[in-house]
């Protein structure tokens, strides 16, 4: 093919842009992930330039999996994203699917209703204070029931469930399926890629609750992940619940920057784990029904 | 067939020419009500019912008393906070952080769709895409937490190599300074490569038709993106800069709330942060309620606002 210098010449100006742009994404990440295998007296030794270590060491890894306040967080956090995806699925699902029926009475005001919400929110003290006046405070139900519904989940979703032709509903009908049997047996499993699209938005979103805890959670025994993080990352201090760094190892001393490393992987691993598999399943569903993102 | 599917689907068939009273159709579609019930509730109780709460705004609100029965004072709150000094730093902290996205990050995300659109190795461009996604799924308390990591005076890796060039070391993470622009690089980290996604989806929707014409008239690759690509989503661009201005009230609160410390504080609190602090953390419930709605009313001015003016523009806004 006939291509000319100045086109050959950006290609390759084009690509190194890319990489250069990939390789900056990647960098911290990559560091933290390094770093938290690294042997503490290494580090010390290379003052933190470690871009190999020459040894792969786990006291971080042990250290953080020996508290107990690190593993019951990640306890917390994993119900979240499990138990809180279903039922945030499930929810906004059927609601989805009822609202793109026509022959739903009040389909116009209950669409302006979900609409209305996405755009004017009260603020964070009236929901402070009605999750306050329904005894939620320090449940873990605190994390998943204000937040159980995205109205802007819903109309995406509702916009799929549009797409699904008025035949297939009607031949269900005619088989005998009433609403609730056409939506589990039929509807469900054909919506498989916007239900994973979804489903890995809101998986992510109940994995990162950081600030609903810091609202309605004031035992610490109850505390997601990201609040330990933060503890541990942000306020500067290593002691994940009370334990000192220091005191975790008898004969080796290791760096606070080893062990906060280490929580960052940890609680990222989960997303990075899950995140090839869906990858192709999220693009679509951000597509579908909706040309703004 | 049976008889109650038999009816199920005549109730069906007949539904747009026979005059049915509203009970039985809400008979008839009672599972689809079903269906619906929870996500109902939700949004009536904790989408609408918090509405009311807004009423503590204008009242002197006590929690013993109560709404009803704490007194009425009208404006006071809104009076108190517009007279403020604290109102106007809220206000251009706000504005500066809103901005600055707006001037450097916005651009990007089309920079990145323009350039990965033209690799031609299929794998490459796969590769590349996933690789700028996965910031997007990080939480703030991660990417603060690696930016102190990072920055940090004493022991972050920057600060290291500094040192070693004998450099001296910058408080990056304490210096009024850099606080916006550390947000703003924060930002761009995080959601560059997730905002490529819609910007991708437009450019495959170019006629390439015009390419083809491009390329007979001589044109080289950088000619096409300027003269056919860029024109091409040329409306996408003008919606989102639309939507995102009327968005501008909203700075990341997570995001905020991290970095902020005793040493920034001038320049980072924002109205969200303001209400935390003074509404949750010291009781003010009514005074921050009434900051709070000031917010959202604007808010929805702005977005109401732009989303006319985007679809004034030729296309659907957000609805």
């Amino acid at each position: 093919m006939r291509e000319s210098l100045g086109d050959r010449a950006f290609g390759i100006i084009n690509m190194i842009f890319l990489v250069i742009t990939g390789l900056a994404t990647l960098f911290p990440l990559y560091y933290v992930f390094v770093v938290s295998f690294t042997d503490p007296s290494e580090y010390i030794e290379k003052s933190g330039f470690v871009l190999f270590p020459s040894q792969w060491s786990f006291g971080a890894y042990e250290y953080l999996m020996s508290t107990s306040a690190f593993v019951r967080a990640t306890g917390v956090s994993a119900f979240l994203a499990t138990v809180g995806t279903a039922l945030s699925l499930i929810v906004t699902a059927a609601f989805s699917f009822g609202l793109s029926r026509k022959r739903l009475r009040g389909r116009r005001p209950l669409l302006l209703m979900v609409l209305f919400s996405i755009l004017f929110h009260p603020g964070i003290i009236p929901q402070y204070l009605l999750v306050r006046d329904a005894g939620l405070i320090n449940s873990v139900w605190s994390l998943i029931i204000p937040v159980l519904t995205s109205g802007w989940y819903v109309i995406l979703m509702k916009s799929f469930f549009d797409s699904i032709p008025a035949e297939l509903e009607e031949a269900a009908m005619i088989d005998g399926c009433n609403d609730l049997g056409t939506f589990f047996r039929i509807i469900l499993p054909l919506s498989a890629a916007s239900l994973a699209a979804f489903g890995l938005f809101y998986a992510v979103a109940y994995w990162n609750t950081f600030f609903n805890a810091v609202l309605y959670i004031t035992d610490f025994t109850k505390v997601p992940l990201q609040i330990v993080l933060r503890n541990m990352l942000i306020d500067s201090d290593t002691a994940v619940g009370g334990a000192s760094a220091m005191e975790m190892s008898s004969d080796k001393q290791l760096p606070t920057q080893t062990i906060k490393m280490a929580a960052v992987v940890i609680s990222t691993l989960p997303i990075l784990l899950v995140y090839p598999f869906l990858q192709k399943h999220f693009t679509k569903g951000v597509m579908l029904g909706s040309v703004k993102g | 067939m049976n008889a109650s599917a038999r009816n199920n689907a005549a109730a069906w068939q007949e539904q747009p020419k026979r005059r049915s009273s509203l009970l039985g159709e809400m008979r008839r579609d009672k599972y689809l009500y079903l269906l619906i019930l929870p996500g109902l509730l939700y949004f009536l109780i904790f989408k609408y019912y918090p509405m009311w709460g807004i009423v503590i705004a204008f009242q002197d609100y006590s929690p013993y008393a109560g709404i009803w029965n704490s007194s009425w004072i009208g404006f006071d709150h809104f009076e108190r906070f517009f007279t403020n000094p604290s109102f106007y730093l809220l206000f251009r902290n706000t504005m500066m952080i809103s901005l600055l996205n707006l001037v450097f990050f916005f651009p990007l995300p089309i920079l990145l769709a323009l350039t990965m659109n033209e690799v031609r190795n299929g794998i490459f461009k796969r590769v590349i895409q996933s690789v700028v996604y996965l910031p997007h799924f990080l939480s703030w308390v991660i990417i603060a937490g690696i930016t102190f990591l990072l920055l940090s005076q004493s022991s972050g890796i920057v600060n290291l190599i500094l040192e070693f060039f004998g450099l001296p070391k910058i408080a990056f993470l304490t210096n009024e300074n850099y606080f916006w622009g550390l947000l703003t690089a924060q930002n761009i980290w995080k959601e560059s490569g997730w905002g490529t996604i819609i910007f991708l989806a437009a450019i495959t929707g170019i006629d390439p038709q015009l390419y083809e014409a491009a390329k007979m008239d001589g044109a080289s690759r950088i000619r096409q993106i300027w003269h056919v690509t860029l024109p091409g989503i040329r409306n996408v661009i003008v919606i989102l800069l639309i939507l995102r201005l009327g968005h501008i009230m909203d700075v990341g609160f997570e995001q905020v709330f991290l970095m902020t410390n005793g040493a920034v504080a001038n320049v980072a609190d924002v109205f969200e942060t303001y209400v935390y602090r003074n509404g949750i953390q010291q009781g003010q419930f009514s005074y921050t309620t009434a900051v709070g709605l000031f917010k959202s009313v604007i808010g929805l001015a702005l977005v109401v606002f732009t989303n006319w003016l985007a679809k004034r523009f030729g296309q659907e806004g957000v609805y």
